[in-house]
């Protein structure tokens, strides 16, 4: 059964059990979703809104109780396929620490592929490569508790692109970052995105990282509840505030400005086009 | 207060020297020789030798004798005490006596070759140990055991834990030293007291650091299956062990020679 969309999400709900066996409350509820190939997708929420579920989801980590996950025309619910899908979908997790497997940088990247089994030389040519895509070259011998948060999230990055996937889910993977490393990790990611032509669905609670991309899905309870282009998503500002999400800086600043009766048009986004609209309505005015 | 920022792994001092480049499996065969080997040496002259050959594999390892004699030191009281015992306890031809204390020949010659025995066995072990990464250490046992594993000998899983211990030992140290600032900070003490007391106190340090591994462990054995790990079947190897010439003269004229000491000496 092939399907249109390189990830096709059809109508899936699951829930976790607790030990006793009781049913806790559906952390994902009827959740359809379509990724095509190329796109740069962020899925905001609060915790427990079901957002790092749905990831685990994408590669087969979990498997939907109800509805169906296609990866490239693959059930993730097949198990011949379990492997294949879990190249096509790379994924990098919250914590660098507890991704990292190896005891130097260059073998924690050949980790990956060791597990496909490729020959050596392969493998040698894709950690050179993956090394390089993330700007960690020359750490390739290095011990991984030496690096900086930054540095140790942009090998865990390494080591999932060294598979070759065509697609990354990161769960939060700026969550445990300062503000230098999540600006190394982000600028990495949208290189992916713009130069490697990778998929990629990014897993954030910061708005501002969202904006990077070309479509933002919101969750809460389980479910999408606005789909669209940054721009119209963030206008949204009580819907924002309702799900106790940040409504990035800029975006407020327009809306009370409105409140205000200052007439600014929709859609702001950055500092820039603030400023250019702002000066536009006073040489008007 | 103790600091673990300076802590180094196992004892291995990197170098570029002829026992550095040799190939782990070498280092790990030759050391399983003489360990064995020592033990049928039963002359001095014997031991001369197999003296002589490790001063040599020392030379040649351009490891400087301190690091050597601070393997020995924790052991000089064993040694010490097996050589008393064995020189006082052995029967045989009187060459001193004092009350209840016999000196006998026999015995002079026995305490005197086990203590031999027993700085060579350690200098022997610690060169492998002070030429070979931990990492190099884990590649080759992986090998060496790779054909046990028809007899259950579980070589790959071994080899993944230690790999994986040997990753997440500064992990974990850097967070016991957060966890102990934590608790000093709330007024918790780990210095004063007596044994009991201070293992007491240690309690607040254990539980979350426990509480912790585990959760560690979860999220890397999620992690590791979304890298595609399905244990040691089918798995290649970035750095693929490869022997040298060097290797094969080592490893047999050391093995040679070794036989020869502990059949004929």
């Amino acid at each position: 059964m092939g399907r249109e969309n390189f990830i096709e999400v059809d109508r899936i709900s699951f829930s976790y059990t607790r030990e006793q066996g009781e049913i806790e409350e559906a952390a994902l509820d009827e959740v359809s979703l379509s990724i095509s190939s190329g796109e740069f997708i962020a899925v905001v929420g609060h915790n427990g809104s079901g957002k790092s579920t749905l990831a685990k989801h994408l590669n087969g980590l979990l498997v939907p109780a109800g509805g169906d996950v296609w990866v490239a025309g693959m059930n993730t619910k097949d198990e011949a396929h379990l492997w294949d899908i879990r190249q096509t979908v790379g994924m990098v997790f919250q914590n660098p620490d507890n991704q990292i497997v190896a005891a130097t940088v260059e073998e924690d990247v050949a980790f990956g592929p060791e597990n496909l089994g490729l020959e050596q030389e392969l493998i040698r040519a894709r950690v050179d490569e993956a090394l390089a895509i993330v700007g960690m070259s020359e750490y390739a011998k290095a011990a991984p508790h030496s690096l900086s948060g930054g540095q140790k999230q942009r090998v865990a990055i390494a080591g999932v692109i060294a598979m070759r996937p065509q697609c990354l889910v990161l769960d939060e993977p700026t969550a445990m970052l300062d503000p230098v490393g999540r600006r190394e990790v982000l600028d990495t990611i949208k290189e992916l995105n713009e130069k490697e032509g990778i998929t990629v669905v990014l897993i954030t609670h910061f708005m501002d990282e969202a904006a990077l991309a070309s479509r933002v899905m919101v969750m809460d309870d389980g479910r999408i509840v606005k789909e669209g282009p940054p721009r119209t998503v963030f206008q949204e500002v009580a819907l924002l505030r309702e799900l106790r999400l940040d409504v990035p800086p800029i975006i407020e600043l327009a809306s009370r400005l409105r409140a205000r009766s200052v007439r600014l048009p929709e859609g702001i986004l950055t500092v820039d086009e603030m400023v250019t609209t702002l000066c536009q309505l006073r040489s008007g005015a | 207060m103790p600091t673990f920022k300076s802590i180094t792994i196992g004892q291995y001092i990197p170098g570029e020297s002829l026992l550095h480049r040799l190939d782990p499996r070498t280092k790990i065969l030759i050391t399983g020789f003489l360990v064995v080997g020592l033990f049928f040496i039963d002359t001095f002259w014997g031991y001369g030798l197999a003296a002589l050959y490790i001063g040599i594999a020392v030379l040649r390892s351009e490891i400087p004798a301190h690091y050597l004699l601070r393997g020995l030191r924790p052991v000089i009281a064993i040694i010490l005490l097996t050589f008393v015992l064995n020189t006082f306890m052995t029967e045989g031809e009187v060459l001193w006596q004092w009350r209840f204390l016999t000196l006998t020949r026999e015995g002079l010659s026995r305490g005197g070759m086990l203590a031999i025995r027993l700085i060579l066995l350690i200098v022997g072990t610690s060169i492998l140990t002070l030429t070979t990464s931990p990492i190099a250490l884990t590649d080759g046992l992986e090998n060496l055991l790779r054909p046990g594993k028809r007899v259950g000998i579980p070589a790959h899983e071994l080899a993944m834990m230690m790999t994986i211990a040997l990753r997440f030992i500064p992990t974990l140290l850097e967070e016991t030293e957060k966890i102990m600032k934590a608790q000093m900070a709330r007024g918790a003490d780990f210095e004063s007291g007596n044994l009991l007391q201070r293992a007491k106190s240690l309690l607040p340090l254990l539980v979350p650091l426990f509480v912790s591994a585990f959760r560690r462990a979860d999220e890397l054995a999620v992690a590791m299956e979304a890298r595609c790990y399905r244990g040691g079947e089918g798995r290649t190897k970035l750095n693929e062990l490869a022997f040298q010439l060097a290797d094969y003269v080592v490893l047999v004229s050391s093995g040679v020679f070794i036989l020869w000491l502990a059949w004929a000496l």
